[in-house]
């Protein structure tokens, strides 16, 4: 009854998650708290309730997806809902079909929430103007990655007990990364005060204006931080043209442990996956397990996306 | 034809330097025979037609220096008719038409056949560019000579610019010896690659890829050092950043002979307008900041941009019904041109002389045309338009074939009421 009627006391505005940018304060603390609620569900024997029973979930993936595709279709599973997940690198879309067509078609089949990836920033935007279901988006172009934002607070908040007034590092590749304009967002909207760490070239234009501090010097930019989180260097940006070498980046971008000693001693390590060892984080680090919160990161993203599932497939009923 | 005494009007001709309350007299080969205070209505011959212009503004017909037409090859965008009927609502009487065709107007066997389709489907007058290189690839030059002779009075690869610098060398050392005219759309493909808007806060924020002011800076300090060495008729087509009205102002103030336009959008919007992925608002060269818009008025005003064009760019629905990434680039523009340049006058940006100037007589002459000119003997090319005018931008109500107009909804100030074309009306609004 409890839990009943703080849902209601909550509202949430928006029809579709599409980016943190569009989120109140209120609404992102709604989330946290309604994913809080199945933390303990997921460790349990019987990881099933029937919240979304009946309603389908169809996961839209233009772009590869290993840990984010599971976490979705685990997540809406053990809510009960039937979840289809569309693969689109070999189908209609490969035929010529427009991404407004595909939406019209999956549309037409009465979906209850589509959770996308495209590798087009706004692509998200763009469905949910044209389907009647709610559109969640699990990662679009460079622009955002909501759920790994809000996964990566949830962690925060589970270790440290809020967000408030901490120290936190986002270092690699921002340019290409729209988990770290996600984590810029939300934990400037929960009070932390936020550093972003990389090589000019990664470093997005007029960075700062979105409200952290830019630095090319990690040992400074780490300086008394309370999170430090790295991101994942594509393969791609490491010949030649973004970077000189691997083995540079890794020098002067490398989280290792003489780095980390720049942070507080208690300092949390994150990284939203898949890493490449021994290129942006230590081997030993990324293991460490009073340092690193990594396998823990994956654990809650079930938590947050089961969360946001429920949330926005209610808002449609 | 009767003669036609066009009465009651407020005539602007900045060629002429003529401001005044008037009337203008078209004779009966559609020619201007006379223009200004000097005709008046009242004792006027029994054998004439008279027009009442109930004191809207008369102004010569506007000759826009940036177009794009469906013909050949994506008639579905639009054609001569439908540009036709667009640009006479908009009281544009004469287009340079960019050669993005398909096939690209890239030989004189094409001008022939741009010719006769222009004079038989349109009522304006079809001026077509042809491509600096063939098939637009930046590699071989096109030839000027010939086509010149054909009647090309223009030469542009349009949406791309010459990328290699010994190319664009030997084209502009060639060039002089033709007199041809050199436009060149500024940007550095390199530097511009897969970029979508402007780089900046706003694709950082959209995670779109930034195109920077310095790919177009970079294009056009190139081509200014080598007109130093290679002289000829050049025209950078149309600027979109501050930087690089630094740059022309201080070639001009060094007596660097060339010319610039800018494109209306690059002067009625910017980049904070593309909110939500609005891919109408996708266009090259991007819309840019607040600041880099005020320093294009400001060049409009200090006579350090020359020509204000539409970039009339017809892109149908499907091809703008995609991502932001995957979106075509262009608007639809010829018929507002008009309203959004008398938006800087009715705000007090720059004078109505210079506005008209750089939408008639300046193109003209670059373009060594008799057109944008009241003189007497010229062909009577006119638009009348009532100046105070509000109306609301209604893409269905559009003449274009294509609907992708960047304003759409935004209310304007001035709208055309009568088109002229040698003397003929050939467009009336009638609501």
């Amino acid at each position: 009854m409890a839990l009943i009627k703080k849902l209601k006391a909550v509202k949430i505005n928006q029809n579709h998650l599409l980016g943190i940018q569009d989120l109140s304060l209120s609404e992102v603390l709604h989330i946290l708290d309604e994913a809080k609620t199945f933390i303990n569900l997921n460790k349990s024997s019987s990881k099933k309730v029937d919240i979304l029973r009946g309603k389908t979930q169809i996961n839209l993936f233009f772009e590869p997806s290993t840990r984010t595709q599971s976490s979705f279709e685990l997540a809406g599973k053990r809510l009960g809902a039937d979840v289809m997940s569309m693969n689109i690198v070999n189908s209609a879309i490969k035929k010529g079909e427009t991404l407004i067509d595909t939406a019209m078609t999956l549309n037409a089949m009465h979906p209850d929430i589509i959770v996308v990836r495209h590798q087009d920033s706004g692509a998200p935007n763009l469905l949910a103007q044209k389907v009647n279901c709610a559109v969640i988006n699990a990662g679009d172009g460079k622009r955002e990655h909501p759920t790994q934002a809000l996964l990566d607070a949830l962690t925060i908040i589970n270790r440290r007990g809020k967000v408030k007034g901490l120290k936190i590092a986002i270092c690699g590749d921002i340019l290409h990364s729209r988990v770290a304009r996600s984590n810029i967002y939300l934990m400037n909207m929960l009070g932390a005060e936020v550093n972003v760490v990389g090589p000019k070239t990664l470093l997005p234009h007029s960075i700062e204006r979105l409200g952290v501090k830019a630095f090319t010097d990690m040992k400074k930019g780490l300086d008394n931080c309370d999170i430090v989180m790295m991101l994942r260097l594509q393969n791609e940006r490491m010949q030649g043209s973004f970077l000189p070498s691997a083995r540079e980046y890794y020098e002067f971008f490398g989280l290792t442990p003489d780095k980390l000693a720049m942070a507080k001693k208690e300092a949390l390590i994150m990284h939203p996956g898949p890493m490449n060892r021994g290129v942006e984080i230590d081997t030993n680090l990324a293991d460490d397990i009073n340092r690193s919160v990594i396998r823990e990161q994956v654990e809650l993203g079930v938590a947050v996306r089961m969360a946001c599932l429920k949330i926005f497939c209610k808002k449609t009923l | 034809m009767k003669e036609k005494y066009l009465v009651n009007a407020r005539i602007v001709d900045p060629a002429n330097s003529i401001d005044e309350i008037g009337g203008l007299i078209i004779d009966s080969n559609g020619l201007i025979k006379a223009v200004g205070k000097k005709v008046k209505n009242g004792n006027l011959p029994s054998d004439i037609e008279k027009i009442d212009l109930k004191n809207n503004t008369l102004i010569p017909g506007i000759v826009d220096m940036r177009v794009f037409v469906g013909e050949p090859g994506f008639e579905y965008k639009e054609n001569f008719r439908t540009l036709s009927n667009a640009a006479l609502s908009g009281g544009v009487t004469s287009v340079v038409s960019m050669p993005n065709t398909s096939p690209v107007i890239d030989n004189v066997s094409m001008v022939d056949f741009l010719k006769r389709r222009g004079r038989d489907k349109s009522k304006i007058n079809i001026f077509p560019a042809a491509s600096l290189t063939k098939n637009t690839e930046g590699k071989e030059m096109t030839e000027f000579g010939l086509l010149k002779r054909k009647g090309i009075i223009a030469f542009t690869d349009g949406v791309k610019a010459v990328q290699n610098p010994q190319v664009m060398a030997r084209i502009m050392n060639l060039a002089n010896q033709t007199k041809a005219l050199i436009m060149q759309h500024a940007e550095d493909n390199i530097l511009s690659e897969d970029g979508l808007i402007n780089e900046g806060e706003i694709s950082t924020r959209l995670g779109l890829k930034g195109i920077p002011a310095l790919a177009e800076k970079i294009i056009v300090e190139r081509d200014l050092a080598f007109l130093e060495e290679y002289y000829c008729k050049y025209h950078i087509s149309q600027i979109s950043s501050m930087k690089t009205v630094s740059v022309i102002k201080r070639a001009k103030e060094d007596g660097k002979v060339f010319s610039a336009g800018v494109s209306i959008n690059n002067l009625s919007l910017t980049e904070d307008d593309i909110g939500d992925f609005k891919t109408f608002l996708k266009l090259s060269p991007p819309l840019r900041t607040e600041e880099d818009r005020i320093s294009l008025i400001r060049g409009i005003k200090n006579g350090i941009i020359d020509v204000i064009v539409s970039d009339h760019k017809p892109e149908d629905e499907e091809s703008k019904r995609l991502t932001f990434s995957q979106a075509a680039t262009g608007a639809s523009g010829i018929e507002t041109l008009l309203p959004l340049v008398l938006e800087l006058y009715h705000n007090k940006s720059v004078s109505l002389n210079k506005l008209i100037s750089a939408i008639t007589i300046n193109p003209a002459k670059i373009l060594d045309i008799k057109k944008g000119n009241l003189k007497k003997g010229n062909d009577a090319d006119i638009c009348i338009v009532d100046i105070n005018k509000s109306w609301v931008v209604e893409k269905s109500k559009l003449k274009s074939k294509s609907k992708n107009t960047p304003i759409e909804n935004r209310k304007l100030k001035g709208q055309v009421q009568k088109t002229f074309v040698k003397g003929d009306l050939v467009f009336e609004r009638t609501s």
